[in-house]
């Protein structure tokens, strides 16, 4: 860790870069919004951006029944309650009875719901609100480890299925046909997202989670015309907003989650502007 | 071509290669606790271009989808190859009726074949042998202009010469075609038949069409199926076929000599 911390310095030698918490913050940002760049090409292709918003309104309910149980790090019960409900949507939807906007919208009030009357039983809700809009430079070692091994996982498994993820999400007769099994990639991709975007909760927040799963991937879209440039896009753009919003955060005193979002949008008005002209 | 009658259940020896046949024996489908399709038994010839017809709701895209194996069936596909062995599921191409796809989505043609051929993750890599190889794929339905240009901002036409490109690479044993109802002018869908008619030859293709353009039906079909009220009500050529009294009900026309179709 502390040649990482070394390297920093010699590379980035400003006065921002001498907190330690700086640091850490940094080289979790780098880690998380390359993967947030590449999943969220795929959310906005499937148009699951009001799905990324229920899965980050779980992680309330998730905390709460970690407080129920007595976890002091809720990370788990979070990441397990998100899974639970990611595969409930999934199966809800594909029994078709109703539209997916309606599923998704009420599986996500009542997850807050039932987040929120639990959470607040003994008046305590405000303990957590720092879920509510993260807190980036509370990372710890401990925690980049984990960011790590999240960012491995996804780069690696975003290399060998997403031909056929990309398959699925243009028709799923025609990946069927081709002998692809879609409910199967259907489920790792809703698994893996609702994995990556709970993880990222307690540093980004709970309301604007999805938005910096949707941003990046949307602006991209405006400018791209083929898959590749879609993702290098949407990585540059994800990385690009994440690195200065951090920055600007810390000389305006403002939340940094919510500073990264504000550049992103800013990427997203400026494509649109590209596009309005040249298309 | 030889002249083939209702034969269902006959042994293969009257294909017009005398080489495979796919055969549908009992299909019934059944969603919730409606009873979608039953009895359906279809023997379909290599070289024969099939076409389903039948009124809007009659099962025709259900019985693509039972074949493809998309929706759960009763009955069996069975595929016999030149040796009248039982090879088990043929190798099916698939041409959808439409492709409901974010139309702003950045995917070139070249994107779609590649995710299907290959595993290389479209996103990171990008081969010169794998863009020759799709090139060659969209010259059989004379596309292969159209490699590089988005997906969704091709013409309705061009995506479904597109779709069948992709549904013959590999060349499957049996090619299902879902005609769409709209987005192609009369002409296109003229085009379209021609290609296919033309691959049928040259590829010994088994073709099962859901047509909803009668008169391209009778010009172009080897044989036509009648489905309505959930069955197989009518099968042979299409000179048979439309001259069905069951047939001409529904159509509520004599639909043989056709001028310019109906389209539902």
């Amino acid at each position: 860790m502390s040649i990482l911390y070394q390297l920093l310095d010699f590379l980035l030698p400003f006065e921002w870069m001498q907190h330690l918490f700086m640091k850490n913050a940094f080289l979790g940002v780098l880690l998380v919004t390359p993967i947030f760049g590449l999943l969220g090409t795929m959310v906005v292709n499937n148009r699951m951006a009001f799905f990324a918003d229920a899965l980050g309104h779980s992680a309330l309910t998730g905390i709460a029944i970690g407080v129920i149980l007595g976890v002091s790090r809720p990370l788990w019960s979070m990441v397990l309650f998100s899974i639970l409900l990611s595969v409930a949507i999934l199966i809800v939807k594909n029994a078709n009875t109703a539209s997916t906007d309606t599923i998704i919208g009420v599986f996500s009030s009542t997850a807050v719901a039932l987040g929120i009357v639990i959470l607040s039983i003994r008046g305590g809700f405000t303990k957590y609100s720092v879920y509510l809009i993260g807190d980036l430079l509370s990372i710890t070692p401990t925690d980049l480890i984990m960011l790590a091994a999240a960012f491995v996982t996804v780069i690696v498994l975003w290399f060998l299925l997403f031909n056929k993820l990309l398959l699925v999400s243009v028709n799923q007769s025609l990946a069927r046909s081709r002998g692809i099994n879609v409910r199967l990639y259907d489920i790792i991709f809703t698994m893996l997202t609702a994995v990556v975007v709970t993880i990222s909760i307690q540093w980004v927040g709970v309301l604007i989670i999805s938005s910096l799963l949707i941003l990046p991937a949307a602006s991209a879209r405006n400018i791209a015309r083929s898959m590749r440039q879609y993702h290098r896009y949407s990585v540059a753009i994800a990385v690009i907003s994440g690195i200065s919003g951090l920055i600007l955060s810390y000389f305006w005193g403002t939340a940094s989650g919510a500073t990264i979002v504000l550049i992103a949008a800013a990427f997203f008005a400026g494509t649109f502007l590209i596009k309005l002209k040249f298309s | 071509m030889i002249h083939h009658d209702k034969t269902d259940g006959q042994q293969c020896n009257d294909c017009s290669c005398g080489l495979c046949c796919t055969r549908i024996q009992n299909f019934g489908v059944i969603r919730g606790k409606f009873e979608i399709l039953k009895d359906v038994n279809l023997h379909i010839h290599c070289g024969d271009l099939t076409a389903v017809i039948g009124p809007n709701g009659a099962g025709k895209s259900t019985l693509l989808k039972a074949i493809l194996g998309e929706i759960p069936h009763s009955g069996e596909l069975i595929f016999l190859d030149a040796k009248k062995e039982h090879t088990g599921r043929p190798l099916i191409g698939y041409v959808p009726q439409k492709l409901d796809f974010d139309n702003s989505s950045p995917m070139s043609v070249f994107d779609l074949f590649a995710c299907a051929h290959t595993n290389k993750a479209v996103w990171f890599f990008h081969s010169g042998k794998t863009y020759d190889r799709i090139r060659q794929s969209l010259a059989r339905v004379n596309a292969e202009q159209l490699i590089d240009r988005r997906l969704g901002a091709l013409s309705g036409g061009e995506l479904q010469r597109v779709l069948l490109a992709l549904a013959l690479d590999p060349v499957p044993d049996l090619l299902l075609l879902d005609e769409p109802v709209s987005g192609i002018d009369h002409n296109g869908l003229q085009m379209f038949y021609n290609t296919v008619s033309e691959l049928r030859r040259n590829y010994d293709l088994s073709i099962i069409l859901v047509s909803h353009d009668l008169s391209l039906v009778a010009q172009y079909a080897d044989r036509v199926v009648f489905l309505n009220n959930k069955t197989v009500e009518s099968c042979g050529t299409p000179e048979e076929v439309f001259s069905d009294s069951k047939v001409a009900d529904v159509f509520g026309l004599n639909l043989f000599k056709p001028k310019g179709g109906i389209e539902e």
